[in-house]
């Protein structure tokens, strides 16, 4: 007991390696992806790279890397907008600038404190810039009153920033991993989703908003790759969002931070850096509560959420155009078959009717996320869809999750759903 | 059984040659006489062993207080104690259902406390949260609705007996100590805003032993927040005693470098006196916070399911109720110094029996919620989810619903 404890919080010191050791790797899977590429090209069949054919992200169709491409974002409205002017002159006018996720979270908080008197971030090492660097420069910006480091205080930060909240200011706490969260559990679940009903509507906490980075990051093992959001799932009165891009991250912080119910904003961690989009720079939000529809199809519905939204778009390529290795597991009757790839982006509440009327029309539906799959998220969507959608379904909802054990050190990647395991459930599910 | 139960009161045995402080609740003394304008201040003195502290002075023994404010000390005492045996009696003929816990032999901490701040102070406690939610500005007919789960009740009959909130009373709570850092958090907005005011966030004896109580200590103290820790040390926590929870029972001094005080929670105007001290400390001398433990005592079991008397003698109980009572201290200065006849203190423990009998009444014919209510409060008007699910099959909540049978 003692020695786990200990071994977290002397993780936690030491920042600066996960960090380094985060773009090490998307250097080693940059390499595997040019060497897949090479493959791909050649008829002779080699072993797959050690650590499987993971494709880079920065090559994905999905991330919005031009202008017109990030200001055509569906759904974004600019928070300045006025309201008479018409969307194409004020698209005109609008820049965007090249950022990855890290900076559009810095960006969205730096426009939170500069238009908020009573915002205020906090955490453990934000002042110093936080360890994925989402903070930094925001303490010299905005001073150390507002942006400031806390003890290693789970539920103390919980609490603490409940109690702001309690008194009308906005109040954006970070807790450094969501693998941390749960010593705050108690605050988040039995204070801030429950203190506007308990107190008859009196009180609440919406000015309450909770950065955490999430999901895998290749490496990370027992405390550091967990995905905790189904946790969450039972807590009415809390939001649960998870971004999938820079623009995404930015769009929706920034809603969640105006959100007038408490929310906990998860960041996929791996794709900090690794997910690069040309970002508008104005004040813009995305709507909370709406799924995203990615890539239109009317065979099967994807439904995900994070990170594994790149691997379910690779999944995709590699069911319409299979690598020789690959061709012979494909029936060239599902090669052409249109899936339509869905990101749920909020997880509580969650989108009930675009994922239904997706379903509807295509009749089949996996599911992909990294945590485990007993009570996931999946089991809450699988069950509903199955009941809205009982007589529609050609095949039973497939769940693609991470194994019901702990994150292991070992296997991680073994672990968590990769493009070769979505594969593998599309085509069963497509066969059925 | 027996020898064990010597065996723990010889453990609760003050060591000799410690120091402990006195909690009898009629040992202050006035000098002169008391001045006949009943606004007119004059002084009295608390005994010597009213306070003990630590790494600070503590307060004068000389207290200023007005004839005025101890009548007004002494009914809102009665109102308290009256309305807690009303929520006892409307739980024991099953009016008030789910968990209910009463302050009875503890009015001293939260009367002395009301008497101590401004209303601009915020106050947020535990579970033992009837009296400040009327002290804070509630009313005791909205207290009692809220225990029967009525519509009059301060959180609309949804919260129950752990959760009534005013302004500035940030409420009880459920978790043995989660409030404390949440009041850390309201003393830092106080502070951000410039606000002249001090949060006193209570617990328990037994929440003391909470991890979040000691990260809430460190970031008041490392932010210099004008935050003041109350314990209210009852001496037990549910069944078990202090000392048997406990490894340091001085409750003030487990603060590390935060300066705490110990006080005769049973005597009200030294715990008048205790709180004027720490207000002052938190916001006229912007020290930081401060660690008050109140010395108590609670007659009633922990909750109403709990007899209270499995884990102490029913001798105890009574000791300290016929010897150390707060009420009949405060009665007996009242007396002593020639405030007010036994007749005119009996006109306000009837009246403040009748204001309790009609609150009963005004509670009782109140409502309950409307079915629709459950559904209402759980996010933001506008920004529900499309539906909810309710407690029975099928039944699940459309936000059409709740804005059309609401009203809106």
């Amino acid at each position: 007991m003692h020695t786990t404890k200990l071994t977290a919080r002397a993780a936690k010191r030491l920042p600066s390696i996960i960090v380094r050791r985060v773009s090490f790797d998307e250097v080693a899977v940059a390499k595997a992806d040019r060497k897949w590429q090479r493959r791909w090209n050649s008829a002779v069949v080699e072993p797959p790279p050690a650590g499987g054919h993971l494709p880079s992200i920065a090559t994905s169709e999905i991330l919005r890397t031009t202008r017109d491409g990030a200001l055509r974002t569906p759904g974004l409205t600019f928070s300045d907008e006025d309201a008479s002017g018409s969307s194409s002159t004020i698209i005109g006018g609008r820049e965007t600038r090249k950022m990855n996720v890290y900076q559009a979270v810095r960006d969205a908080m730096s426009i939170a404190l500069s238009k908020d008197d009573s915002a205020v971030v906090f955490g453990e090492d934000v002042a110093f810039g936080g360890v994925f660097r989402c903070t930094m420069g925001l303490s010299e910006e905005f001073g150390r009153e507002r942006v400031f480091n806390t003890p290693l205080t789970e539920q103390g930060i919980a609490g603490f920033g409940i109690g702001m909240a309690l008194m009308g200011h906005t109040a954006i706490a970070e807790i450094q991993f969501a693998d941390y969260i749960y010593p705050a559990f108690d605050q988040l679940v039995n204070e801030a989703a429950k203190i506007r009903y308990r107190s008859g509507g009196q009180y609440n906490v919406g000015g309450l908003t909770i950065r955490t980075p999430t999901m895998s990051v290749g490496h990370g093992g027992l405390y550091h790759s967990q995905s905790p959001e189904g946790f969450f799932m039972g807590a009415s009165g809390l939001k649960l969002v998870i971004p999938r891009s820079p623009i995404q991250a930015k769009g929706l912080l920034l809603r969640s931070i105006r959100d007038p119910n408490p929310v906990i904003f998860m960041e996929p961690k791996i794709l900090y850096r690794s997910a690069v989009e040309q970002v508008p720079v104005d004040d813009y939000e995305l709507p909370l509560g709406k799924a995203e529809v990615l890539v239109p199809g009317s065979d099967l519905t994807v439904l995900t959420w994070g990170t594994p939204v790149y691997h379910c778009e690779t999944a995709l390529h590699m069911l319409n155009s299979p690598s020789p290795a690959l061709e012979g597991v494909i029936p060239k009757s599902l090669r052409s078959a249109k899936v339509e790839l869905i990101d749920l982006r909020s997880i509580l509440p969650w989108d009930v009717e675009t994922i239904t009327e997706s379903v509807k029309r295509t009749g089949r539906l996996v599911i992909v996320h990294e945590a485990g799959m007993t009570a996931g998220v999946g089991a809450e969507i699988a069950a509903e869809v199955q009941k809205r959608c009982f007589l529609k379904l050609n095949a039973p909802v497939k769940r693609v999750t991470g194994w019901d054990t702990p994150v292991a050190l070992q296997y991680e990647k073994f672990h968590i759903p990769d493009a070769i395991r979505v594969l593998d459930a599309m085509v069963e599910t497509l066969q059925y | 059984m027996a020898s064990l139960a010597r065996l723990r009161l010889s453990r609760t045995l003050p060591l000799r040659g410690v120091r402990t402080i006195q909690t009898s609740a009629d040992t202050t003394q006035l000098h002169t006489t008391a001045p006949t304008d009943p606004a007119e201040p004059f002084t009295v003195k608390l005994d010597a062993e009213s306070f003990r502290s630590y790494k600070c002075d503590g307060p004068e023994l000389e207290v200023e207080v007005t004839k005025n404010q101890l009548l007004t000390m002494y009914r809102q005492m009665q109102l308290m104690r009256r309305m807690e045996m009303a929520a006892d009696a409307l739980y024991k003929a099953k009016l008030i259902r789910g968990f209910c816990h009463l302050a009875i032999g503890q009015e001293a901490v939260s009367v002395g406390l009301e008497h101590g701040i401004v209303p601009n102070d915020r106050v947020i406690t535990a579970y033992r949260c009837h009296p400040f939610a009327v002290l804070r500005g509630g009313t005791v007919a909205g207290v009692l609705g809220e225990l029967l789960g009525r519509k009059s009740g301060m959180s609309n009959g949804k919260g129950g007996s752990m959760h009534i909130f005013t302004p500035s009373f940030f409420g009880g709570n459920g978790i043995v100590g989660a409030q404390v850092p949440v009041g850390a958090g309201v003393a830092f907005a106080q502070k951000y805003m410039g606000e002249q005011n001090a949060t006193f966030a209570l617990y328990g004896d037994g929440a003391s032993n909470q991890g979040q109580v000691f990260e809430a200590y460190n970031m008041a103290k490392l932010w210099n927040l004008p935050t003041i820790f109350v314990c209210e040390n009852n001496k037990y926590g549910m069944g078990t005693s202090a000392e048997r929870s406990s490894a340091n029972t001085e409750y003030f001094k487990r603060g590390d470098t935060i300066p705490g005080l110990q006080v005769n929670g049973m005597d009200i105007i030294a715990s008048l006196q205790a709180v004027r001290y720490a207000r002052n400390w938190a916001v006229n001398e912007q020290k930081g916070p401060l660690l008050l433990e109140f010395v108590t005592y609670r007659y009633g079991g922990h909750s109403m399911s709990d007899p209270g008397t499995t884990y102490r003698t029913r001798e105890e109980v009574q000791r300290m109720r016929s010897t150390q009572d707060p009420i009949r201290g405060l009665q007996r200065y009242i007396e002593e110094w020639g405030l007010a006849t036994e007749q005119e203190l009996k006109q306000l423990d009837k009246d403040a029996k009748a204001e309790v009998d009609a609150a009963v009444a005004e509670a009782k014919a109140s409502p309950e919620p409307d079915v629709a209510d459950l559904w209402t409060d759980i996010y933001f008007k506008g920004t529900e989810p499309p539906s909810m699910r309710g407690r029975e099959r099928e039944e699940v909540c459309f936000v059409s619903y709740i804005r059309g049978s609401s009203g809106n």
